[in-house]
Parts: structure tokens; C-alpha cells; sequence
């Protein structure tokens, strides 16, 4: 089937199997490799993208559901010489460790302070758990997403 | 001229080898330094100085051959050759390098022979020497075991000085000002009239030049990278998803391909049906391969597809299939027979509790997955005259034997590039997936082949950590713990992992009793033996390996002699402790925690203490018990390992793996049912997600002598002292992981 959608600002055309996850037109037919295949199952995480401005599991968005959908990776979030300021507060807390779950940890942070800009410790909790980290960087997580609402608030 | 050097070179080292005859050669090839794999490609005027600095006129690049797992180890590579040859961070590119003798890792042999890390006899020097002389004689390169850190501190340091010497050599012989009154500075010689020449502009002079040897190491005081805050080079990369790992790789003309194995493992495929298969829209061919099959296509989602839809006739399993036979033949290994050595024998057990009422425990590891998130995969082309793989890996060179064997190639055809994982706690040890892509390549020669394992396929084929029992007697009087025999039984996780890498490991398995036998307390009467249990499911090192079951067996034993002697369970640890470094580690995890104040009903802590890899840990967990369960508050850690290289990725590091050593005592395990892991995947498997995960206080002393790693040392307290804080709180003691078996958590 095709579809036509948005990545990151750019119009893009794919010709796909309908029932392929949005996580492998992003990763194998967009070659855009910053969004990570980790359970394929919603468990994990590492797949999280906005949709329509939502944070959402990739592995669960089939190409069906594109046409006209506009997404933004962890590439269009913010590049190394202009960061978003949740990966701002990711660098500045140094968070990662392989690093691998980070693009889902931050774009599900990203989402949640747009929803909720001055977030209580609960909040983030029940935001952020849905995001595996397999090398155990939780603490540092939480502290670069309070970081991050300051850096949005001001 | 330089193909005359390399060539001198050679033929000194064949003519000592021949005056120096058979015996000696033993001893000339541990004493001289393998050959530098940098100078094979060396370019016009490009300087090497040793393995890991490579300088032409364009740049610096450093040479990191550990592979970085998430625990840091380019960085802090890289800073040690850093601070001795002034550089800055961002002055230069790092390069895992090829595999190559010249990096057999000077540490890890150490970690093998049956002294104490605490044991600095001559005995025991003596052993550390000759399994250290072994591992360089197969030239052994390695990633494990915690030794990035005790292998590299003095070796890199040594190589940036070397080069910085060298490249004030090369600045003396420019300007006729003697190399003694030059100084060096951010990548540059620093004239003393202030002018600065570039390193790279004098890398062609310095090629032409012999390395300065024997340049002393500077001291400490006069560290500027070392021990002090930095940004961790590969931080921007990581948070911009812009740092590709090898599953993010791609090469010109590739197929994609995914694997599907004998689920019980190393069970054959006795048929199979891919009818079905090859009508998924862009499956283009199904391959047979050991155990299993390949499916090639155009994208990984299409693989996927494809190898759901084969219909497989797998074969029986070459363990017992089912979980509690497992745990049965671990029951029936506490005999004679099955001993593999005693550890400790210190005073007399038997003579101290004959007659005495003995207090007896029983406890439970049970195996666990790795799962580290970037499921297992690799890139392998086969050529007629060369191999090339692009993949995370620990062990390089064996790998590219078994991959040769494979392919028909020479290890030397065999080009390895080596590549930043998504984590591997003990994962990428293994061979398989490798193997498994290089046969298929083998099959289709010239096409690159990229091989991703479903989530699925990463559980089934984990080779998880081994199983293990701990049985302990013990008996107290006066208040005090008087004696302690300690057993622990398991499969050796030494050989099954290492049989399949290829390397014999004769002796006793040290991992069986590792986390049990080498803690430095002194307990009157103290013995602790191992017994090895014949293999059963295949198992692997898991972060930290026998530590985290017979260290869970060890300290919540230790604890409960403890109460039982009605002492205080700090207090008890630090009067028993008889090695100065461990127990200012206690000491300080007991003030940092407030051990002692008063906690209100229903909370608890506990405390534990279990030395790996040469680097004593100490924590103290903090619960509340709660109607819905127990919360894991706070955690308190305290671990010594002789010098912080990166304080903040330390600070990571050790959080990381207290979560890592909850998370997994909490609900984590793998268990057989017809042959087959039941859980496959992290919804049942899960580990520590962010609303349970509590905070972590870190402090690092630097008492130590040596330096140690700290990747893995912090896992294996965790378990303890979280059981020991829950029988605080609630009084039920829990002697079996993971603990959701018996209590609930929130
Ligand atoms: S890959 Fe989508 S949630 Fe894990
Ligand atoms: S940093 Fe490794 S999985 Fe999160």
C-alpha cells in the first residue's frame, strides 16, 4: 500500500506492506536508525516517536494508519549543535550508559512536559515507566526530566 | 625504509627465539611485546608509537580496543592516554582498532587463580603472574570481567607518555632546543619561547623516529583529567540518537536476514515447512543453518515474518526439559564425588558445632537473561579471500577463529570491526549470532548479509546466568557468629561458555564459588566448598557471574548467623572484617545511611557487603513495608576502587548496577519448560522500571592499592542486603529469587 505522511517536517511517500510497524518504514525504508527496535511488543520503549505530536510505540503504529500523520523522531527533536532541551538535560545530567533506550526515554519525556510542564515526582514515574533501561540509568532520568521542565519553563 | 625496520625487526625476533630455544621462547614471548597491529597499515608519514596512538597530518586518533558495553570504557580508554599526552577531550577520534595480540588483556588472567584479591603473598603474586603470562601467550584480547580499568590504567598511561615524549623528540630534532626544555600542551609542543607546533605536524618527523621508552608516569597531584568531572565523549551522540550502534549499520548491496534456532538449545531441526514463508511479501529466500534456519529479505520486518510463518519439527533438548529437574540435579550435587574444591577451610567447623545447636539455611539463584536492549545482530560479508563482520563483541580474536572455521578463512582474513551495543551484561561473550550470520554470508558470498535477532529469538538463545543452591550451617555464642560452612552448587558457567569460545579452562570453576569464599572477613571457624553439578541448560556470565548467587547465599547467611547471635548486623560485619579497605567501605556506607537511628514501623534495613572482581561493595537497602507490598526506598552504597578514573559515569555505573542486582532479584528468571525458556520476552522478564527504582547514594573511596573495575562489583550486594532489609521490616526472610515469589513488591 502507499501512504504519504510527515517525518520531521518532511513530506514523505512509502510503498509498504500495510501491516509493517511504523519502526521498520522509520528504521529500514526511511534509514532514519535513531528509533530503536528493542521488545516489538509495547514493552519497552524504545521505539517511542510522537504521532501527531503524541508519544507513541512505533512497533505498534502500522503503515495503515500513516497516510496523512505527522511524526517526529529523536532526529527531528533536536541535533547535537542545536539540542531540545530534554536532550539538553540528558547531556547535562550525562544519563546514558549504551545509550540505546535513550532516544525512547527522551522522546517520552519530551511529550509528557508538553502535557505537563512542572511535573511531581509520581508524575514522572507513571509517565516514564513504560520506558525500559536495561543499564539502570532511573535516576538519573528523573533528575535530567525535572532539569528539562526548567529549562522549558523559563 | 620502514618496510626495513618492520623487517630487522622480525628477524631479531626469530633469532632470539632460536638461540633462546623451546623453553625460553615460553618465556621470550610473555617478556616482549607482540607486534603493533598499527604498524601493518601504517600510512606515508603517519606516526605510531605503540597499539593505541595513531597521529598523521590530518588528526589523532586513539586506539580504545575494549569494547564500550554502556559502561564507558572509550572514554575513560581514551582519557588515560589523554592526560599523559595533553590532549583535550575533542582533540582527537578514537578507533576500536583491529583485534590484535598486542592488546591481550594484563588483567584478566588474575581474576582466575584461587588466591584472595586481598592475598598480595608471594603465592599468590606468583599465580597472577603465570595465568598472566598464559592469557598474553594466546594473546587473549577481552572485554569482561571488570577489567577495562586494572588493564589499561598503567598500559595507557605508559602509551601517551611514549608518544608525548616522542613527539618532543621529534619537535628537539626540528628546532635544535634539547627535548628536556620542551613541554607539551593541548595536542601541541610548547617551545620556550611559547610558540606551539601541532602534534600532527610533527607526525611525519616522529614516524622516522624510534618511541622514547621508559617514560616515568606522572603523579597523581599533577592529574588533569583524571578523577575529575568531565562529559563523557560519547554523551552528545547518545542523547541525540545520533550514535549508530551496530543494528543501525548498513552496507552497499546488503540483505537482511533473521534467525530462527532449536528454541531448546542446541537441539537439532529435524524438519521444517517454509512454504508459507516464502509467499511473505519480500522474503526472498529461506537457508538452512546449524539448528535452525535464515530467512533473507528485503527489510527486518519482512524476516520477522517470514520466520513466524516456517513450521517447524524441532528436536528434543540435550538438558532436562523441564525446570524443577533442573533444581533437582543441583539437590543430588552436594556429595563427595561432585566436589569441586574447598575455598576456605579456616579453624575447624565440624569441631565447633559438634553437639552445638546449628542454625541451616538453604538459598536460590536461578538463571537469568542477559536481554541487554539492542537485540543481538551483526553485518558479515564472505569474500573468496576475506571475511568482514561488523558487530558489538567481547572476545575478538576467538572470534575470528570461529569464524574462519566457519568460512574456511585464516583468523588473519578474518577483518573484524568492532562496534558500540545497546548493552550486553555478558551477552556479547557469546559466539552464535555471529556464527549463525557468518553462515548464512558463507552462503550467499559477496552479499552482505545484516542479521537481527527478534526479541523473541534473544530470549530463547540468552544462555542465561547458571543456577546455583548455597547451603549453610552455622553457630553463635556469646553474642558472636563462631562458625559458618558454607556449600554452594551449580553448573560451571567457566565451562560451558568457554567451551564454546574455544579456550580450556582445567581446574576447578572459581565462579561457582566467587562472592562466597574471597570475602575478607575472618569468622573463627569458616569453610566454603563448591560442587559442580553436571551441565544442564547451557549457561554464560552473567554481570558479575557467581557472585550474585553464592554472594546472595554468603551474606544473607551471614546475616541471619548474625541475628540469630543477636548482634547488630553492622556492627557484627565490621567487628568480623579484617581487611582495612573493606571495612572503611562499611564503615562508610553505615554513616552515610545513619545505620543505627531510629526508622518508624514497618521500615527496615538491611546491609550486605560482598567483594568482587577485586573491589569490596557495601549497601544498605531501605523498605517500608506496605499493605500492597514493599518499597525499596533508599539505597546507600559505598565501594573502594583504588582510583576513580570518570567520577559522574562512576556515580552511573554503580547506580546502574544496583539496579541492575534489584531489579533482577525482584522478578527476574528464566525457567525450562519442554526444553524452552517460558519467558520470552520483558513482560516477563522484566527487571527494574522507573517507578520502583529508589535513590541511590554513592560514595567511592580510594583506599585501594590497585585499580578496579566497577561495572560489575555492585550487582552482587543488592540481592542481600534488599532480603536482609525485608526481614528487618517484616521478619519473613526470604531465601529464594526472585523474591516476587514470596512477597509482593510495588
Ligand atoms: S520496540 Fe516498541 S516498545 Fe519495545
Ligand atoms: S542506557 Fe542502556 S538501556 Fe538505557
Amino acid at each position: 500500500m502507499q501512504a504519504t505522511f510527515t517525518v520531521n517536517g518532511t513530506e514523505r511517500q512509502i510503498d509498504v506492506p500495510e501491516d509493517m510497524p511504523l519502526l521498520w518504514v522509520l528504521r529500514d525504508e526511511l534509514k532514519l536508525t535513531g528509533t530503536k527496535y528493542g521488545c516489538g511488543i509495547a514493552q519497552c520503549g524504545a521505539c517511542t516517536v510522537h504521532l501527531d505530536g503524541l508519544a507513541v510505540r512505533a512497533c505498534q503504529v502500522a503503515a495503515r494508519e500513516l497516510d496523512g500523520a505527522e511524526i517526529t523522531t529523536i532526529e527531528g527533536l533536536g541535533t547535537p549543535a542545536a539540542p531540545h532541551p530534554v536532550q539538553a538535560a540528558w547531556i547535562e545530567h550525562e544519563v546514558a550508559q549504551c545509550g540505546y533506550c535513550q532516544s525512547g526515554q527522551i522522546m517520552q519525556a519530551a511529550s509528557f512536559l508538553d502535557l505537563n510542564p512542572a511535573p511531581t515526582d509520581e508524575e514522572i514515574d507513571a509517565a516514564m515507566s513504560g520506558n525500559l533501561c536495561r543499564c539502570g540509568t532511573y535516576s538519573r532520568i528523573r533528575a535530567a526530566v525535572h532539569t528539562a521542565a526548567t529549562k522549558m519553563g523559563s | 625504509m620502514e618496510r626495513l625496520r618492520r623487517y630487522s625487526r622480525r628477524a631479531f625476533l626469530v633469532s632470539s627465539a632460536a638461540v633462546a630455544g623451546g623453553v625460553a621462547f615460553g618465556v621470550y614471548a610473555v617478556n616482549s611485546p607482540p607486534d603493533n597491529p598499527l604498524l601493518a597499515d601504517r600510512g606515508e608519514g603517519e606516526a605510531v608509537f605503540n597499539p593505541w596512538v595513531r597521529i598523521d597530518g590530518s588528526g589523532i586518533t586513539l586506539i580504545t580496543p575494549h569494547i564500550d558495553l554502556g559502561q564507558g570504557a572509550i572514554h575513560a580508554q581514551a582519557v588515560l592516554i589523554a592526560e599523559e599526552m595533553d590532549l583535550e577531550i575533542g582533540q582527537f577520534a578514537t578507533s576500536f582498532g583491529q583485534p590484535s595480540k598486542a592488546y591481550w588483556n594484563t588483567a584478566m588472567g588474575a581474576e582466575g587463580v584461587p588466591f584472595m584479591a586481598t592475598d598480595q603473598s608471594f603465592a599468590a603474586e606468583s599465580a597472577r603472574a603465570v595465568l598472566g603470562g598464559l592469557t598474553k601467550l594466546i594473546g587473549l584480547q577481552g572485554t569482561g570481567g571488570s577489567t577495562t580499568m586494572p588493564d589499561s590504567f598503567d598500559k595507557l598511561r605508559k602509551a601517551g607518555a611514549t608518544a608525548r615524549e616522542t613527539l618532543k623528540l621529534a619537535a628537539a630534532e626540528r628546532t635544535g632546543i634539547p627535548r628536556e626544555e620542551l613541554k607539551t600542551q593541548a595536542g601541541a609542543v610548547l617551545l620556550p619561547d611559547g610558540s606551539r607546533i601541532a602534534y600532527t605536524d610533527l607526525a611525519a618527523d616522529a614516524a622516522m623516529l624510534d618511541p622514547v621508552q621508559d617514560v616515568p608516569l606522572r603523579d597523581p597531584s599533577a592529574w588533569r583529567l583524571i578523577g575529575k568531572p568531565m562529559k563523557r565523549i560519547d554523551i552528545v551522540a547518545k542523547s541525540t540518537g545520533t550514535l549508530a550502534y551496530g543494528i543501525d549499520l548498513e552496507k552497499p548491496g546488503m540483505v537482511h536476514a533473521t534467525v530462527r534456532t532449536n528454541p531448546r538449545q542446541g537441539g537439532g531441526l529435524q524438519g521444517f515447512d517454509d512454504s508459507e514463508a516464502r509467499a511473505v511479501p519480500g522474503v526472498r529466500d529461506v537457508l538452512e543453518i546449524t539448528g535452525g534456519i535464515a530467512v533473507l529479505a528485503d527489510n527486518t520486518w519482512a524476516a520477522f515474518k517470514g520466520a513466524g510463518a516456517v513450521k517447524y519439527d524441532w528436536g528434543p533438548a540435550p538438558y532436562p526439559a523441564e525446570q524443577a529437574n533442573h533444581w533437582q540435579a543441583l539437590e543430588a550435587s552436594f556429595t563427595d564425588d561432585l566436589l569441586d574444591s574447598t575455598w576456605r577451610d579456616d579453624g575447624d567447623v565440624e569441631a565447633a558445632m559438634e553437639g552445638a545447636e546449628v542454625v541451616t539455611a538453604e538459598y536460590r539463584s536461578p538463571y537469568v537473561a542477559h536481554a541487554p536492549l539492542e537485540p543481538l545482530n551483526a553485518i558479515v560479508l564472505v569474500e573468496d579471500d576475506l571475511v568482514e563482520i561488523w558487530a558489538g563483541h567481547q572476545l575478538p580474536r576467538q572470534l575470528q577463529i570461529l569464524v574462519g572455521a566457519i568460512t574456511g578463512h585464516d583468523p588473519e582474513q578474518v577483518i573484524f570491526h568492532n562496534q558500540f551495543t545497546g548493552g550486553s551484561f555478558g551477552h556479547r561473550l557469546e559466539f552464535e549470532f555471529i556464527k549463525q550470520t557468518a553462515e548464512i554470508a558463507n552462503q550467499v558470498r559477496g552479499t552482505p548479509v545484516k542479521m537481527t535477532y527478534t526479541r523473541e529469538e534473544d530470549f530463547a538463545h540468552d544462555f542465561p546466568r547458571h543456577i546455583a543452591i548455597g547451603r549453610g550451617r552455622g553457630f553463635v555464642a556469646d553474642g558472636k557468629v563462631q562458625a559458618m560452612d558454607l556449600s554452594v552448587a551449580a553448573p560451571s558457567v567457566l565451562a560451558s561458555q568457554m567451551q564454546r569460545a574455544g579456550i580450556p579452562v582445567p581446574g576447578p570453576d572459581i565462579q561457582i564459588a566467587a562472592g562466597a569464599w574471597n570475602n575478607p572477613y575472618h569468622l573463627p571457624n569458616y569453610r566454603m566448598r563448591s560442587y559442580r553439578a553436571a551441565e544442564l541448560a547451557p549457561v554464560s556470565s552473567w554481570r558479575s557471574v557467581g557472585s550474585v548467587g553464592a554472594g546472595f547465599a554468603f551474606d544473607s547467611f551471614l546475616d541471619e548467623l548474625i541475628h540469630a547471635a543477636g548482634a547488630d548486623p553492622m556492627e557484627e560485619r565490621i567487628r568480623l572484617m579484617e581487611h582495612d579497605v573493606s571495612r572503611k567501605v562499611l564503615e562508610a556506607v553505615a554513616e552515610m545511611s545513619d545505620w543505627g537511628s531510629p526508622l518508624p514501623p514497618g521500615k527496615g534495613r538491611g546491609v550486605a557487603f560482598v567483594e568482587s572482581f577485586a573491589a569490596p561493595v557495601a549497601e544498605v537497602v531501605e523498605v517500608s513495608a506496605t499493605e500492597r507490598g514493599i518499597r525499596i526506598d533508599k539505597v546507600w552504597v559505598a565501594c573502594d576502587v583504588g582510583t576513580i578514573v570518570d567520577p559522574v559515569n562512576f556515580e552511573n555505573l554503580v547506580q546502574g548496577g544496583v539496579v541492575f542486582g534489584l531489579g533482577h532479584a525482584i522478578n527476574a528468571q528464566i525457567t525450562y519448560a519442554d526444553g524452552m525458556a517460558e519467558q520470552t520476552n520483558y513482560h516477563a522478564h522484566e527487571g527494574m522500571r522507573l517507578y520502583q527504582c529508589p535513590e541511590i547514594f554513592v560514595r567511592g573511596l580510594e583506599n585501594g592499592e590497585q585499580v578496579r573495575g566497577i561495572g560489575e562489583p555492585p550487582v552482587p550486594p543488592a540481592a542481600p542486603a534488599l532480603a536482609n532489609a525485608i526481614f528487618a521490616a517484616t521478619g519473613q526472610r526470604i531465601r529464594e529469587m526472585p523474591f516476587d515469589k514470596h512477597i509482593d513488591f510495588i
